[in-house]
């Protein structure tokens, strides 16, 4: 058993009511540093709800959540500064470029200059996207975005990454492409909280939560849930706790 | 403030790309300007008339030349028949009807006495009235030279009452007009894109990103607020320059101070536009917003109708608009040439209200998804 210490996340009775609606019900979990945790569910399982809170954007209704050691209720703006954040919905700039977004969230997260145009020319070298390095983000396919996306929310090295639904609508080649991004990052050491639909990329995680109906209904590596529920794939394992 | 200057590079960029700005910038302002100042205009200066002469005597013409050597008359029909000048007004293209009787002239000598009639299209109220007075004077002036013909002896003169117009010799109502019609182009730039812009980052979800970032509240309102500043500041300049140009506007008082209560009404306006798009969710909602209180603001703000004559609770409603203190302020330092000293009751305003408004800007703007 590893100390508490090691738990970059940590998260206690978890609530978050929306009116009469319970959006996420006594979430408890932790993640270990540098470890790839896979948070899954089916569309309105609350998995949205639950990265928003840990990303300091909302209030939980209660419960307890540390961020890095940072608590969700009064240290947001620490929480901020350690994690990177990509969005289920592409959220860069379409009317800038690739080198204005890179420049402009370099800008707000406090990097140099210099630091801001090295990563810039490691970044576009990376995804490829030195010929179209002029056009508008809205002339580029989506799954270039959302490497853009991924390179921009890791820009500032933090500790940990949110990706809500990372490869949503992304092709194969695209996915595969970006999954290898995630490993890369993990092998740094940052911890990457990835939430997404697909089965085959939650084998990919070192250890997935499965969520229901605003409950966690299982949570461990992916071979031993499947295990568990005597199953050969991980669609298997959910299609046995969604369908309840 | 470094984090405010990448903000600002990206504001600046995204405004410029924006195929709309330039036009909205340049064009507009000119147009409204050339538009509003001509048209904006409580002067009578074509008052179409028909001249129902029924007396046809040397008396009645001479009365006829003086409406005739006016340059506010305008003649639009001369006839002997009243039915045929009233279809004239009533059709709206005459605006006052002079009716001389048969017996003009014959009265004049025999009775000393004689009347005329004046028919006046009072749809439009005020204008009606500036009509019946122009008319008036023109008679009075008349009567005052037959008194002096007929009975030129020892009649006391009747009390002369000598005018000067201050501050605006000529009476010339664009020197009036313009000045307020700068500000407002500069007030619905600001007002509009403020007010739409952190909206459209909503709408969009970019905000969503933004909030994720450690960036700061006011570094956040700060890179929103500078960008449209500096665009209505040099709006400002530009309207000035076409005003002077186009209209030859006074400009008696410190331009400097000008721009001084310019630049802290701006903060104020701005602040207000950003408080409505933190209230709205779309740029729909935003838009009817801003409107609703334009709409209140320039139309009680005193560009037409002087707040003065306004009743009291309408008058308290203009302690909340920016817009009638900026007029005031500008026309006074314009016209009047006032300094620093004279303004300082509204100058005082503004700058509460700016500070006012910012406040409540940046505490509504919340980080939250």
């Amino acid at each position: 058993m590893k100390t508490v210490t090691e738990n970059i996340i940590e998260v206690e009775m978890l609530v978050k009511k929306f009116g009469n609606f319970t959006a996420c019900r006594d979430l408890t979990f932790e993640v270990k540093k540098g470890e790839i945790f896979g948070f899954l569910g089916a569309n309105g399982a609350g998995k949205t709800t639950a990265i928003k809170i840990l990303c300091g954007l909302w209030k939980p209704t209660s419960g307890k959540a540390l961020i890095g050691g940072f608590d969700v209720y009064t240290e947001t703006n620490k929480i901020k500064k350690n994690i990177g954040y990509m969005s289920q919905k592409f959220s860069l700039y379409e009317d800038l470029t690739p080198v204005e977004n890179i420049r402009f969230y370099g800008g707000i997260y406090g990097l140099s200059r210099s630091l801001i145009k090295e990563k810039t020319a490691l970044a576009l070298h990376e995804l490829g996207l030195e010929e179209v390095k002029d056009l508008h983000v809205s002339a580029m396919p989506l799954g270039w975005k959302q490497k853009l996306a991924f390179t921009v929310a890791m820009l500032h090295e933090p500790k940990i990454v949110f990706l809500d639904e990372p490869t949503g609508g992304v092709d194969p080649i695209t996915r595969r492409q970006f999954w290898n991004m995630i490993y890369q990052a993990a092998h740094r050491g940052i911890t990457i909280f990835v939430t997404t639909h697909y089965m085959d990329e939650a084998e990919y995680c070192d250890r997935v939560s499965i969520m229901v109906d605003g409950e966690i209904k299982a949570l461990d590596t992916p071979d031993k849930l499947k295990e568990m529920y005597e199953s050969q794939t991980m669609n298997e394992v959910f299609l046995k706790l969604a369908r309840g | 403030m470094r984090t405010i200057i990448f903000i600002l590079q990206k504001e600046f960029l995204q405004i410029f790309r924006n195929r709309m700005m330039l036009p909205i910038i340049f064009v507009m302002p000119v147009i409204q300007l050339l538009i509003l100042a001509h048209a904006a205009t409580y002067e009578m200066k074509t008052i179409r008339t028909h001249i129902v002469d029924l007396d046809q005597s040397p008396s009645s013409r001479e009365l006829v030349s003086k409406f005739k050597g006016s340059s506010f008359y305008r003649m639009v029909g001369y006839s002997f028949n009243y039915e045929l000048a009233e279809k004239d007004i009533e059709k709206g293209t005459a605006d006052l009807v002079i009716q001389i009787p048969q017996d003009f002239e014959k009265d004049l000598i025999n009775e000393k006495e004689a009347s005329i009639s004046l028919v006046i299209n009072a749809i439009n109220g005020s204008a009606a009235s500036l009509i019946n007075a122009y008319t008036l004077a023109i008679v009075r002036d008349y009567n005052l030279n037959l008194v002096t013909e007929l009975i030129s002896r020892k009649v006391k003169q009747p009390i002369g009452i000598e005018y000067s117009y201050w501050f605006n010799p000529e009476l010339n109502y664009k020197t009036y007009m313009v000045p307020g019609i700068l500000v407002l182009l500069v007030t619905i730039i600001a007002f509009f894109l403020s007010g739409m812009n952190v909206v459209r980052e909503k709408e969009i979800g970019t905000i969503e990103q933004i909030n994720v970032t450690p960036i700061k509240k006011y570094q956040f309102i700060a890179g929103k607020l500078i960008p449209f500043w500096i665009i209505a500041m040099f709006e400002l300049a530009f309207g000035l320059m076409v005003a002077k140009l186009f209209f030859d506007i006074p400009i008696v008082g410190s331009i400097g101070l000008v721009f001084g209560v310019a630049a802290i009404y701006l903060v104020a306006v701005l602040a207000l536009g950003l408080i409505i798009s933190t209230l709205s969710d779309t740029m729909q909602q935003s838009m009817f917003l801003t409107w609703f209180f334009l709409v209140i603001f320039i139309l009680m703000s005193g560009l037409f109708t002087a707040v003065d004559s306004m009743p009291d609770w309408a008058r308290a409603i203009n302690i909340i608009n920016p817009i009638a203190y900026f007029i005031e302020i500008i026309r006074m330092i314009l016209l009047k040439g006032a300094g620093l000293k004279n303004i300082v009751h509204q100058l005082t305003a503004l700058i509460i209200y700016a500070f006012v408004a910012l406040s409540v800007a940046v505490w509504r703007y919340k980080k939250v998804a």
